[in-house]
Formats: structure tokens, sequence, C-alpha cells
């Protein structure tokens, strides 16, 4: 089958603001994008990816191009013409697309690169596909080799690191702020995989109490028993900021939550306290102008990142080894891809029996003992003749048109048969 | 042979500063040991050196700037050093031990001459006076070292450009809590230099305060000391603003000592 056939069409942080992402996202009915994708002809498999750096739609259609658009318009509400939402979109065809995938999914394309979280947001997807009977051949495999690619990568690099060395170098820098951390009380706001990765390093530390908030007051309790923390309503965000020393924010709030107003006049009650606040949070949490303020520390995820880059370069040398292990599948990916053809599997299908064939007369013809040539031609056209008659009616029945859908699982089952694909 | 022990004092202390310079740049904890041992032999000769002036002066050697400014570097030493037993501050001699030389230098440079003592000055508070007052602005000096560090480690912490200081100076907890235990002992001392000159002042020239500008800005300095302490334990000032109250207060304690000496006269002006 060819790959132009497959399409990704998205908009992620690098190509679009927050506020066309956001609009985007469907984060209120997750179901919307099924419900209006899976009518759009032409869109025969799918998947519909939404994080809070990126929206992406992953399809399999005969007709891509007229496919797309349909898609495009849907995305955008027709709020602007296809030629105007074009300057926020990217849009990845065949190989590419496939290598976008790998990429997203082993998180080389993230904001933080190496984050663990994007691995996660792509399985849900995936198996919302599925729920809603949106997948298919092509992009269950497609999906499965993402995460396999993602996970390989994540063993064989060393490229998940500079995550988790985000949360360190927030430990760094509380320790360079406070020295000691036993007496500090740490507040997390939100969740995410980051967020409660440094939070867990500041355990370790020895923090004397996690407090959790959250907009949901049941998510908070949930993550306060990871930490044996105190849960509180997002509403006591600002007294609470009275004992806290460290917070971590990472809410998905589109509004700044904690202005530089609002811990001024804390400060005092603190007694000017060191306050060393972490944002983590796109778009963000905190007031910029928080970092102004007398004894408080602000520090975006930039900032972090700053510290890290310390051992900058042994991450781009993992970055690259990663790169290449994302080229050597996608390869991998286009031989199954271009194997899905009718041809090459009736010649793959021929080669194998062929080979079969070839073994047997090998094993067996010594045994015979003395034959002449002539013999032994004859039982080889016999042997031919026997392969390629009991090979006939597959193969006729592989050559019958059929509509697209069919053929491809026309194609799978057969391959299955006879065990053409025997890596999975 | 004073003079002698002298020159190889400064020796030793400059010897001292170049350990710690080395150790700032390589980090290298053979080095600070070294320099930390060097430093201490500097202090055990520095004092032997303070022992064979008192004999060849007749009287506490305290009376003119190299006296002064000797008396002044050993306190700050042996100040450093005591710092040093009791919790550990990284990185706090490379700051503390140029200042030592510093002063060391002016100790250098400053006439040697042994002066006959005015009768006014010959009292039992001489030594308790001025001893008392210049170990007071070893203190303070201290305070002064801790709080130059802080203001380094806070810009880089607040404006997130990691240079030189951020991974060398300790944490900035540290550094406040090395302010306040300096001011802890230095203001103490200061108040009691400075009721013991008063009390001094009554004997020698028959009242307690006459407002001469040495008098004057000590009292300044005191107030600078009170206000930053006063607001620490009141309202918590701390971290910058507690910083930049040491250095302010650390240069009203030299305007002190020595500002005044040589820009305003008064009773004071032929002590060091």
């Amino acid at each position: 089958m060819s790959a132009e056939k497959i399409m990704i069409l998205g908009v992620n942080h690098k190509t679009a603001p927050v506020e066309i992402r956001e609009r985007l996202s469907f984060s209120s009915d997750p179901g919307t994008p099924y419900r209006e994708l899976k009518v759009i002809p032409g869109c025969e498999e799918f998947c519909f990816l939404s994080t809070c750096n990126r929206v992406e739609v992953i399809f399999v259609s005969p007709t891509p191009e007229e496919t797309e658009k349909k898609i495009r318009d849907f995305l955008f509400d027709n709020s602007m013409s296809y030629d105007e939402a074009g300057q926020y979109v990217y849009l990845h065809q065949g190989e590419a697309a496939i290598q976008h995938l790998f990429r997203v999914g082993a998180s080389l394309d993230s904001m933080i690169v190496g984050e663990p979280q994007i691995l996660g947001q792509l399985k849900q997807a995936y198996r919302d596909a599925s729920e809603q009977n949106a997948g298919g051949m092509i992009l269950n495999r497609l999906m499965h080799k993402a995460f396999s690619v993602a996970k390989r990568i994540r063993t064989e690099t060393e490229i998940g690191s500079s995550a988790v060395s985000i949360s360190y170098a927030a430990v760094e820098l509380a320790k360079k702020i406070f020295g000691n951390l036993k007496n500090k009380i740490a507040m997390l706001v939100g969740a995410g995989e980051m967020a409660e990765l440094a939070a867990q390093h500041l355990m370790n530390q020895g923090i004397a109490e996690v407090v959790v908030a959250n907009r949901t007051f049941e998510r908070a309790v949930n993550l306060a028993r990871c930490f044996n923390g105190k849960p509180v309503a997002l509403e006591e965000l600002i007294p609470q900021l009275e004992h806290v020393d460290i917070m971590i924010s990472s809410t998905g709030s589109p509004d700044v939550i904690l202005h530089s107003k609002d811990v001024k006049p804390l400060m005092r009650q603190r007694r000017n306290r060191p306050l060393f606040l972490i944002d983590i949070a796109v778009p963000r949490d905190l007031d910029p102008k928080l970092n102004d303020l007398e004894n408080v520390y602000l520090y975006g995820i930039d900032d972090l990142n700053n510290v890290v880059d310390i051992n900058k370069a042994e991450r781009d040398k993992e970055a690259v080894h990663a790169e290449r292990i994302v080229s050597e599948e996608t390869l991998k990916f286009m031989l199954w891809l271009g194997s899905m053809e009718v041809t090459p599997t009736i010649v793959a299908i021929r080669e194998k029996a062929d080979a079969i064939r070839k073994a047997e007369l090998e094993k067996t013809l010594p045994n015979i003992g003395s034959l002449s040539d002539k013999e032994i031609k004859a039982i080889e056209k016999m042997t031919s003749a026997m392969m390629n008659k009991i090979l006939h009616s597959p193969i006729v029945y592989l050559k019958k048109e059929d509509s697209h859908k069919d053929k491809k699982v026309k194609l799978a089952s057969i391959r299955k048969f006879f065990n053409l694909d025997n890596s999975n | 042979m004073g003079y002698l022990l002298f020159q190889i004092t400064l020796f030793a202390y400059v010897l001292a500063t170049g350990g710690y310079v080395v150790y700032f740049w390589s980090q290298r904890n053979d080095v600070r040991t070294t320099a930390r041992g060097i430093l201490i032999g500097a202090g055990v000769l520095h004092t032997l050196y303070l022992i064979v002036r008192y004999f060849e002066a007749g009287h506490t050697p305290l009376t003119n700037h190299h006296e002064a400014a000797s008396f002044f570097a050993w306190s700050v030493t042996w100040g450093y050093l005591s710092f040093h037993w009791r919790y550990n501050v990284r990185n706090f001699g490379s700051f503390v031990s140029p200042l030592i030389t510093g002063l060391m230098l002016i100790a250098t440079f400053s006439s040697r001459e042994i002066i006959p003592l005015p009768p006014a000055l010959k009292s039992a508070w001489l030594p308790v006076h001025a001893s008392i007052a210049i170990m007071a602005n070893g203190f303070l000096a201290l305070a002064f070292c801790g709080g130059i560090m802080y203001l380094l480690q806070e810009r880089e912490l607040k404006s997130k450009r990691f240079g030189l200081f951020y991974t060398r100076l300790p944490s900035l907890e540290s550094l406040d809590q090395l302010n306040s235990h300096c001011l802890a002992i230095g203001f103490p001392l200061l108040t009691l230099g400075i009721i013991t000159g008063s009390v001094w002042a009554k004997q020698a020239w028959g009242a307690y305060w006459q407002w001469d500008p040495k008098e004057t800005w000590s009292l300044i300095t005191w107030f600078l000391y009170a206000a930053l302490l006063h607001q620490r334990f009141t309202v918590g000032w701390r971290g910058r603003r507690a910083a930049i109250m040491a250095i302010v207060g650390f240069s009203a304690a030299l305007f002190t000592l020595w500002g005044v000496t040589y820009l305003l006269e008064g009773l004071h002006s032929y002590v060091g």
C-alpha cells in the first residue's frame, strides 16, 4: 500500500500560540472529534491526539488531500480560511508522517525533549481511537510501532534523563536558596508527571510536608496520598502560601493563577522567608513579575533548562542517537508498507513456498540414491506444479478486485496465514 | 625581632590568601586544607607578634594606625577561624582572606614607630576599650564579606545566569545565617566598646559623652546595626536587605575607625 495515504495534520507549541491550540483541543468533550471525523469521506482510519502542547490528527485516506481539507475545516471550525489556518499547522505525508509520529512518541518533538508524559498521552489517544472504532490495520501497526520505537529509544539512549534532570535542577536550586530542605514545605498545584517527579525528588531530600492543591478536590486527595501530603482546594492557594516554601505549579489553566500583587502582602506575613516558585505549566501559571519581589525566586521551564544546560552536549549526542533510531524504524515501516501491496505479497508467498520446496528436495534427494538427471528434473517439476496448484486459489483470491478496505484486510489475513511478517 | 615576626606573618597571610584564591578557581579540597593550615599558622604567628609588640612598646599595642590595623586583621582571622569550627560556609575564606591581607598591608605601610603614651591614654581602660571596639569591627567585617557573597549569589539566582558563583557559593539561607551570627557577636561587642569608651572618657576627660566626631560616628554605626537587628527580629528583614545593611554598616564602622581620624578633628584624633 502506498505510504502517501498516511497523513498527519497538527499544531504544536512551535507552530501555533496557545490560543489557537486551546481552540482545537476539544478538552471539554473528547468524543466530538471522533463523531465528526468519522463522517468525513475518505477518513478510513484516524487517531486524535490532544495534549497541552499539541493537537494532531493521524489519518489514513485513499484521497489524502481532500480528506485533509475537510479535517482542517473541522478543526478550525471554519473560523478561518484553509490558507489562513495553514500558517499554524504542519502537514506530513507518507514517510515524513511516519517519522514525525515516531519522533512525537519518543518525545523528541516535545517542548522538553525526553519528557515522559507524551507516550502515555499517545497511548490514551490510540485507546480512544480503538474504542471509537476509528482504528484500522495500518493505524494499528503504525501506533504500535510508535510505542515500541519510543520504548527502544528510552532504553537505548539517555534522552529521558534530561526531563528527569529538570526536576533535579529544581531540587538543586531549592538547595541553593534554602540550604537544608528538612523543615521546608512544598506545594504541588495541578498535576502532571514532571511536577510529580519534582515533588518526588523533594520528598527524597527529606522535605517536611507536601501540600497538594487541585481544581478537583478528589484528584488532590488522591495525589496527596502518594506523597503522604495534605490536600487542599485550589481556592486556598494564596492563604496556603503563607506557610509554603516551594511551590510547583503545572495546572492546565489558560490564565495566570498567581499574581505578583497576591504575593506581595504575603511576604510580610511570611516574615520575608524566601519563596521558591516553579512554573512548569504551559501556558504560564505564575506572573513573571513575581521574580521582581524581594526573596521570591520564580523559575520557569526555560530557566530550569538553563541549569541543566551544563550537560547539554551530552544530551545533544543522545538526541542524534535517538534520531538515528527513528530513521531506522521509519525505513522498516516503509518496507512493511510496501509489502502491503498485492504484487509483493504474491512474490513473498511464492518465494516462501519455493524455499520450502527446495529445502525439502535437498533433504530428500540424496536419500533416494542414484537418480538420473532426467528423473531429478521430473521430481522438481512435479513439486513445482504441486506448489503452484496449492497457491493458485489464494493468489486468485488476492488478485480479485475489491473495495479498498476489504483489500487491506484480505492482505493482512493472507500475510498472517503464510506468516510473512515473522517479526510480529 | 618584632619586625621580622610581622613580616613572616604578613607573608603567611599572603600565602594563605593565594591558596584560597586558587581554591576558589579549582575547588580542590587539598588546596583548601593547605590554605586553612597556613591561615591558622599565620594567626598563631600574629598572636606572637602582638605579644612581642606589647613588650617592645611597654603598653597595649593599640595606639597607632599600624597597631590598630594589625589587631583588626588579627580579629578578623580569629573570628573567621572560630566560625570555621562551628559551621562550614563554602568559600568564605576566599572572601575573608583578601580582606585580612588588605588590613595587614595597611599595617605594613603605616608608621610602626612606638610613640610614648600620652597621659590621657594611660589607663586600664585602654586595652579593654580598644580591643573590644576593634574586635567588634572584626565580626562586622565578617558580616560584610557574607553580605557581598549573598548579593553575588542572589544576583545569579534572580537573573538565572549561572556563572562563577552559583556552584561555588553556599546557599542564600546559610549566608543569611552567617550575617545574623556575625552580628549577634559583633553588635554586643560594638555596644560594649561604646560603653567602655564612655566610661573611660568620664575618667580621662571628665564627661561620658562629648559628641566628638569619633563618638558621633560610632553612634551612627551603632544605630545602623541596631536598626538592622531590630528589623530582623520584628518584621523579618533578611536576605538582600540584611546583606546591604551589613555592607553599609561596615562602611560606617570603617569610617568611624579611620575616616574620622583623617578627615575630622577631635579628641580621638591621636588614636588609630
